[in-house]
């Protein structure tokens, strides 16, 4: 198995694995600024285990998936289609894009929807060095009074914010850890 | 449990529905297209809400399924034995025990905690359906915003009857943007919507997914003069004694007499458990 490492790294038990890891990515989604643990995948450097776990998660030949940067490398894209079948695309057909926020460019090169199908819009997994409650302060739909989160860019996805009911919906992910922001949250500086 | 994948779907169905769940609980209110399965039971007995179930459930969960409040009728039993089949999961009776429900036209008495998922059973997710028919307009407009369709048709209740006559799947408006149609709970059961725990909706056949995370504002559609008003029978529960519990009307005998108890089944049996007693209490005991 060493020699093929691609092989490896999947979930052991997948109706399973992904019933618990889709409940931790459901629970971060629906109550924005909880971080949440994801396991069950064991992907190749530099993907993190949480972005690893998402992907299988959620990810299958019906989803188009763009590594950016440091994260496409050989072994990623080879686990990554052997798990999951999913047919590697540029940003701007993206349905999932995985990377560091620097790595994954403009915001403006993603589907955000269209106005009659808002659903139709990217999903992005942004590996973070830290995830931690302090930073921005998230209010909206999912939470109580307000929540705070650390945010990468908080003008660039205060414009994204901006841009409801359309936009990109977000994970952040580090080690094993998972905290989501989807395009309905509004986003305040702390004061 | 070695014949049926852990909770019936298929994995490639259950990552479809999921993704569909997330984007709903990312635009609150929105809905989803999903490409919905045939399900071992017809239309209408609550092919969605059993698929959106299926994709959330974990082998840890404990489900109660209610149907009109009753965890006893033939819909909330069989989704509850399908479940014990394809899943192996726990069932109970009891609101406070689960941590998912699947319901049927009623939100519990039991206030919802953070920790529990609630999933309707939808038949026509599309409130602005029975106004507009072709699915390409009602498309258009929730994207335009544009509801004044269904004032006009609240207004036309009150100039006929003197008041929103519409007494179940009453339009809410989530989070000041999307108007969506509850699902045919009672609107009594409309301020509850505003809750701790997630709300999923799911309509197999019209292949419909949307969500209300927790939190988040749900107002009633209304007008100044005429607020909305969530009503229920002027009576007390003729078991459990509850005046403030959601009631079923049921007729005894050619007479006319009648009786009122509560819809939540497990509601009204906690609190007789407790003592609590209604006006035929006694009798019923027996």
């Amino acid at each position: 198995m060493t020699a093929q490492p691609h092989y490896s790294g999947g979930f052991q038990n997948a109706p399973v694995q992904a019933a618990h890891a889709f409940r931790a990515a459901m629970t971060v989604m629906a109550r924005p600024g909880e971080i949440r643990e994801l396991n069950g995948s064991r992907p190749p450097n530099p993907l993190s285990t949480a972005a690893g776990t998402l992907l299988l998660t959620l990810c299958d030949p019906e989803t188009k998936v763009h590594l950016a940067g440091a994260i496409n490398t050989d072994a990623v894209r080879e686990w990554l289609t052997f798990h999951t079948g999913a047919p590697l695309a540029q940003a701007a057909d993206a349905d999932f894009a995985v990377g560091r926020w620097a790595e994954l460019g403009s915001l403006g090169t993603y589907r955000i929807g269209t106005a009659e199908y808002p659903d139709r819009s990217a999903t992005l997994i942004v590996e973070c060095d830290e995830l931690q409650q302090a930073g921005a302060e998230l209010s909206g739909p999912g939470i109580k009074g307000t929540a705070q989160l650390f945010l990468p860019d908080i003008p660039a996805l205060q414009a994204n914010a901006a841009l409801y009911p359309l936009g990109c919906d977000f994970f952040f992910t580090c080690g094993n850890r998972v905290a989501a922001l989807p395009r309905s949250t509004r986003i305040s500086m702390e004061t | 449990m070695n014949e049926y994948n852990f909770a019936y779907l298929d994995e490639q169905t259950k990552r479809m529905i999921r993704r569909a769940i997330l984007k709903g609980l990312a635009v609150p209110g929105y809905q989803v297209p999903f490409a919905s399965r045939e399900m071992p039971m017809p239309y209408g007995w609550g092919t969605g809400g059993v698929q959106v179930s299926a994709a959330t459930l974990m082998p840890e969960d404990t489900l109660k399924v209610i149907d009109q409040g009753a965890d006893d009728t033939t819909n909330a039993v069989s989704i509850r034995k399908f479940f014990e089949n394809t899943a192996g999961v726990e069932t109970t009776e009891e609101t406070e025990k689960a941590t998912i429900i699947q319901t049927r036209h009623r939100i519990p008495e039991a206030k919802l905690r953070e920790d529990q998922i609630i999933v309707y059973q939808v038949p026509i997710p599309e409130p602005l359906r029975f106004l507009e028919p072709r699915e390409t307009e009602t498309r258009k407009m929730h994207s335009l915003e544009e509801y004044g369709l269904m004032h006009v048709k609240l207004y036309e209740d009150i100039s006929q009857h003197g008041a929103i006559s519409t007494a179940y799947a009453y339009p809410v408006k989530v989070s000041d943007r999307y108007v969506m149609d509850p699902s045919p709970i009672p609107k009594f059961d409309n301020p509850k919507l505003e809750m701790d725990a997630i709300q999923l909706f799911g309509a197999g056949r019209e292949q419909r997914i949307y969500a209300v995370p927790p939190h988040t504002k749900v107002v009633s559609l209304d007008f100044e003069d005429y607020p909305f008003e969530a009503t229920k029978a002027a009576h007390p529960c003729d078991l459990c004694g509850s005046d403030d519990s959601y009631l079923d009307e049921v007729i005894m005998d050619d007479a006319g007499n009648r009786m009122f108890v509560c819809s939540d089944t497990d509601f009204c049996r906690s609190r007789r458990k407790a003592g609590h007693k209604g006006r035929l209490a006694e009798e019923n005991a027996a």
